[in-house]
């Protein structure tokens, strides 16, 4: 413990507050994530089966679903977090702080990873699509036992990809009040200087990281065959 | 039984229309084995894929069993669907899940137990004698053990009908006959009808009962496997024949007027096609006995349409004109077809 605070000279008067920015991140990632996860999921399956020859076509479902993911992702996130202010207010009830955070950093993720779980689907190969339809299968089974089931080492790459863009915007999410590592990087490390506490976050950050590639290069090796 | 009515399909594409089946109808019987031959884009996937209404006709209905399929809603469709076994060129198996995964797939909703699931991936495995490969996965497999499992999963719902779509394309010629033999006996043994898509004619030529010839999207021919091929009447179903045979490489010989295939002054180059008894030894000695013709052999063979053997034989005549006239109507009413390819 004594090397700790020798390397990191602040981290015995700031560790407590580190700790909340951290319990924060956590937070943001996890709700906004498990949400995101979901809702991109959602989103990428209904691009692939609206899709021209998809198994549910539906292009004027597909075009507008198309265009409303090219213009949320072309909107920097820092915007786009001040755009959903009054929309948050109106789903989760605040603006700001972790819970107002949520709104934005979901509406931040989805498209990216809607676009990515689109193009995990569109890898696999289409005979499978067609020999499960001949089997006598409907959409709902082929999502889910084909699609999705076979995909399950591509989605597990491109959620860990995305998770580590949605760690980079859950640190913007600070601007709001919502706190975090990257509010707490900024306050210490960048306002008062505090190098080492700037250290200590990209430390942080860089553990939750590898926690999570771990277990996504775990999830890949089991599931590749 | 399968029926066709006059089934058209009609591809809208960015290059224009492409008429991929055109007013084809055709009788598939129960119990028999039939084939589809033609050249790649001769429209045989997209007729095939009609028949289980994967493509659905632009025009045209389709009978499978009393069942009018072009009638039916989606629903319906898929419940008689799963009374349709399917097979492919790349054998569209699911990586992530075993060989006996693969097979209890379509069984999902059979409406059996676990226990007759298995009972049933059991017997299936042993039909296509895969027992000892349950638990691998698909990537371990070789193609024809692949398309071994494909077999198995295409009848685990107990199919009338199997519908193959250049099931041995992908495979080496040792492996296409087992993969063959392995069709044979299960419309045999289990009196499936199989309808077979190939562009090869010795996949046609050794299990087909039937076949029709496809040239683009229209059927040319068809019948009897071995009418069809012994007494040809297209152009494309002769190119099919020779594809199978030596022949093509004697028109080349002539073509490059090599010295093999040169004629003297008077001379004629017939192939002669028999089937069945009529042999090719004593009517060339006939010939020159009772004709004073001088035959002599430039190449022979004999093939097995189904077990019954064709022979061809390319024989340069020589003799006096009227009597060549004549020695070719004498071997026409032998039942032998004569036809002149050089003279
Ligand atoms: N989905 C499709 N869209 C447009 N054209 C198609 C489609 N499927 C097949 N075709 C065209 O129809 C013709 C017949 O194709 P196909 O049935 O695959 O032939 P074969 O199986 O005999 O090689 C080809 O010209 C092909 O390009
Ligand atoms: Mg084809």
């Amino acid at each position: 413990m004594s090397i700790l605070y020798s390397i990191f000279p602040n981290l015995d008067r700031l560790g407590g507050e580190l700790l909340v920015s951290l319990r924060q991140t956590l937070q943001m990632l996890f709700v906004s994530g498990t949400i995101a996860f979901f809702l991109g999921l959602f989103f990428g399956v209904l691009l692939i089966v609206t899709r021209k020859g998809g198994i549910l076509q539906n292009l004027v479902l597909y075009t507008a679903l198309d265009k409303a993911i090219d213009v949320i992702r072309s909107i920097p996130f820092i915007i786009l977090m001040v755009l959903l202010i009054p929309v948050s207010r109106a789903i989760v009830g605040t603006g700001s702080g972790v819970t107002g955070s949520y709104v934005a950093l979901i509406a931040g993720t989805v498209p990216f990873f809607s676009r990515q779980i689109e193009s995990v689907l569109a890898d696999l190969d289409y005979g499978l699509i067609e020999a499960s339809e001949a089997m006598g299968f409907g959409p709902a089974e082929i999502i889910f036992g084909v699609y999705l089931r076979e995909s399950i080492p591509g989605i597990t790459r491109v959620t860990m990809i995305t998770f580590v863009s949605l760690i980079g915007i859950t640190a913007m999410a600070g601007a709001i009040g919502a706190g975090g590592l990257g509010d707490f990087a900024i306050r210490y490390g960048y306002q008062m200087r505090y190098t080492d506490m700037s250290w200590i976050t990209v430390i942080i950050i860089l553990i939750i990281i590898s926690i999570i590639q771990f277990i996504g290069n775990l999830i890949v090796k089991k599931t590749t065959h | 039984m399968i029926r066709l009515e006059q089934v058209c399909k009609t591809f809208h594409t960015a290059a224009g229309e492409v008429q991929a089946v055109r007013n084809v109808s055709l009788e598939i019987r129960d119990g028999e084995v039939f084939g589809i031959i033609g050249f790649s884009g001769a429209g045989k996937s997209t007729l095939v894929r009609c028949i289980n209404l994967l493509e659905r006709p632009t025009s045209g209905k389709v009978y499978v069993g009393e069942e009018e399929l072009t009638a039916l809603n989606e629903k319906h469709l898929r419940e008689v669907r799963r009374k349709i076994g399917m097979i492919f060129q790349h054998f569209n198996l699911l990586r992530s899940r075993t060989v006996a995964q693969n097979i209890d797939f379509p069984l999902k909703k059979s409406g059996l137990s676990r226990q007759e699931r298995d009972a049933k991936i059991q017997s299936l495995l042993e039909l296509v004698g895969l027992t000892e490969k349950r638990d691998a996965y698909p990537s371990q497999l070789s193609g024809g053990q692949k398309q071994r499992v494909a077999i198995a999963r295409a009848l685990a719902n107990d199919p009338k009908v199997l519908l193959c779509d250049e099931a041995t394309s992908a495979l080496d010629p040792q492996t296409t006959q087992s993969i063959l033999r392995l069709l044979k006996q299960v419309n045999e043994t289990l009196g499936i009808t199989i309808v077979l898509i190939t562009h090869e004619m010795a996949v046609v030529k050794d299990i087909c009962d039937r076949v029709a010839i496809m040239e683009e999207g229209a059927v040319v021919e068809s019948g009897d496997t071995v009418d069809v091929f012994s007494h040809p009447k297209e152009t494309i179903t002769r190119d099919f024949i020779e594809t199978a045979s030596n022949i093509r490489k004697i028109h080349e010989l002539i073509e490059e007027k090599n010295e093999l295939t040169r004629l003297k002054p008077g001379e004629q180059m017939v192939l002669l096609t028999y089937s069945g008894p009529n042999a090719g030894e004593p009517l060339i000695s006939y010939l020159s006995h009772a004709f004073g013709i001088q035959a002599n052999i430039i190449y022979g063979n004999i093939d097995f349409l189904k077990g019954k053997p064709i022979g061809k034989l390319v024989v340069t005549l020589s003799g006096d004109a009227g009597q060549l006239k004549k020695a070719r109507d004498y071997i026409d009413s032998l039942g032998v077809e004569v036809e002149v390819i050089q003279s």
